[in-house]
């Protein structure tokens, strides 16, 4: 059983009756700490009760697939990036990537396609928001290194290009 | 029948509302998590979790036979489905009919008669609501008999066309002929269709919506709400009351709002929306919510009433609990929705893990949240936090304390909208109250 809003709320009548500045209360399922701002006040609370699974069903711990990139990767956000003649283009954020503007249509880019700076290459959809990656170079699809629907880190790298002489 | 153990197909703050309703009911809940929340907030406060999918949406929440088949392995006997995911499908509807289980929501047919637009706004006029007025015309007169039913100004629109492509807008009777004409033109060059549309233009409107609760038989209105601090659709701030409405147009909607809930026999809690055209002072219906909604608190907070168990009381088959004439407004309540997201980046989302979450909590403050220290914010998701809800003995005073609350307010480890509502909640437009559905727009606008 946890504190409802309304304990809460009786605990902030008592203690503002008083002249206590913060209270500090902690058992084993949570915490919560209540502090006294001008005539307010503000509540941090973190239940850490462990969630119990169905009985006869899977235990809950996390099959924690590794993400996309485990390798560290660098801190530049989105933007390509030149190694060995080779210009990466980035994921500019986490999300899901996605190769085609929607199930089943054809891809934006294949591998040997002519791309030009603006050329979108992919979407990132982040908390139901779709973000157009652009290629940010002119070139040629080398490979692509993120599968459709792939879950991706900032930076990752998503495809290469190789420069064509125009 | 009496539900003695809920099955939750929701995550966030909604999963941890319902939770919370429950326990105080004495109801069990199970939680259906993704594999991205087997170790969020509400699935430690529910009596029981079990994963219904990977953390993609359209694999585990939007996946009818994984709620369904887990509900029945949790042994439970009834769904509550929130907002979003499942909520307004009618397909749940029927698989839940046939496991034998309760969905704490409208019928199938009901879901279906609102679903679509077209099929909404068919309803919606066999009512006898306002609906948008408009139609076809294929001729210069016939533009002109409907331009005078429907008033000015009005937007003439290519059928054939779509997307805002071929429309053009015409303010006043002297222009119609010639601009109708042309568009006819226009229409059969691009589309080889000269038939136009014809529709009421609105140039600045409040989203105004009204709460109902049925129960199959009777219905009854639990009051209004504002909901035109929004943007690109999404809605930012709510209200109740609508401020500054006339009586008159307020009793109109509430009437309007139930007498759709009795046209289709409306069955549990649901939202009927209008847009209330500020510069005529008419309104017309835009569709209906068969759900909970994300603001459901600022009602809560005015009526004293907890919707999730008059939900759950209508879904066990129980008349409604409350008659129209017992349903009373007790001062102004304002909701807040915060959310993991750049607004000074074009609103860019901010998935991670969060460091500190610290808020307000005294007597007419409420937090709906399933954010706390260590929460993962994953990029799946819609990017709500936490609702910050204020009420106050009237619409002044409520904000006041809104003030107070967004400054007590304070989440670390993701970019929150929180300068954003502290703006908005000093902004003196804001203030006057009962601004149109272009406000955040211009407010944003002005701030560049």
């Amino acid at each position: 059983m946890n504190l409802t809003n309304e304990d809460v709320e009786e605990i902030i009548r008592i203690l503002d009756a008083s002249t206590y500045t913060d209270l500090r209360l902690e058992t084993g399922r949570f915490t919560l700490v209540l502090r006294r701002q001008g005539s307010g006040w503000t509540q941090e609370s973190e239940v850490r009760s462990v969630p119990t699974s169905v009985p006869g069903t899977d235990p809950l711990t996390p099959e924690r697939a590794p993400l996309a990139s485990a390798v560290p990767a660098p801190p530049a956000a989105g933007g390509p990036t030149l190694i060995e003649g080779l210009i990466e283009v980035r994921t500019p954020m986490i999300g899901t990537f996605y190769r085609a503007p929607k199930p089943r249509a054809p891809p934006f880019v294949e591998v040997g396609s002519i791309v030009g700076e603006d050329t979108v290459v992919g979407i990132v959809e982040t908390m139901k928001l779709m973000t157009s990656v652009y290629a940010g170079a002119a070139g040629r699809v080398v490979d692509i290194r993120a599968a459709d629907g792939e879950l991706v880190e900032a930076g990752h790298v998503l495809m290469r290009l190789e420069q064509v002489d125009a | 029948m009496k539900i003695r153990r809920v099955f939750i197909a929701n995550r966030g703050e909604i999963a941890v509302r319902i939770i919370r309703t429950c326990q105080r009911l004495g109801i069990e809940t199970v939680l259906g998590a993704s594999e991205a929340d087997l170790d969020s907030l509400p699935a430690r406060l529910a009596s029981q979790v079990i994963r219904i999918g990977p953390a993609k949406p359209a694999a585990s929440y939007l996946n009818v036979e994984a709620v369904v088949g887990a509900a029945a392995a949790a042994g439970a006997d009834a769904i509550h489905p929130g907002y979003g995911f499942l909520s307004e499908n009618a397909s749940l509807a029927r698989r839940c009919l046939k496991q034998g289980l309760l969905l704490i929501g409208p019928t199938e047919e009901q879901l279906l008669a609102i679903g679509d637009k077209l099929k909404a706004r068919e309803h919606a006029i066999a009512a006898g609501l306002p609906v948008a007025p408009g139609g076809p015309a294929a001729t210069p007169d016939e533009a002109t008999v409907l331009a005078k039913q429907i008033g000015y100004p009005l937007l003439v629109k290519a059928v054939g066309g779509g997307g805002g492509r071929g429309m053009k807008l015409v303010r006043e009777p002297s222009a119609l002929i010639d601009t109708a004409a042309l568009a006819m033109a226009e229409a059969e060059a691009a589309f080889g269709d000269r038939r136009v549309y014809l529709e009421r233009f609105v140039a600045s409107g409040r989203h105004v919506e009204v709460q109902i609760i049925g129960d199959g038989e009777r219905v009854v209105h639990l009051g209004d709400r504002d909901c035109s601090v929004q943007r690109r659709y999404q809605k930012l701030m709510e209200e109740a009351p609508a401020p500054g409405l006339p009586e008159r147009l307020r009793e109109e909607i509430r009437a309007a709002g139930v007498r759709f809930g009795h046209h289709l026999g409306y069955r549990g809690l649901g939202t009927v929306e209008f847009l209330v055209d500020r510069d005529r002072g008419d309104f017309f219906f835009l569709e209906m919510n068969a759900r909970i909604q994300v603001e459901h608190p600022v009602t809560e907070a005015i009526t004293g009433l907890d919707l999730v168990a008059e939900q759950i009381s209508v879904a066990e088959g129980r008349p409604l609990r409350v008659a129209q004439d017992e349903v009373h407004w007790n001062g102004h309540a304002v909701e807040c929705r915060l959310n993991a997201e750049r607004w000074r980046q074009d609103f860019r989302p901010s998935p991670g893990t969060v460091t500190a979450a610290v808020f307000p909590v005294g007597p007419g403050i409420r937090v709906d949240t399933h954010v706390q220290r260590g929460a993962k914010v994953p990029p799946f998701y819609d990017s709500l936090l936490a609702k910050i809800i204020v009420h106050g003995a009237d619409r002044a005073d409520a904000l006041v304390r809104l003030r107070g609350a967004l400054a007590l307010c304070r989440v670390d480890g993701v970019e929150t909208n929180l300068g954003l509502c502290a703006q908005l909640a000093d902004d003196p437009e804001f203030m006057v109250g009962g601004v149109d559905t272009g406000y955040l727009a211009r407010f944003l606008e002005r701030r560049a």
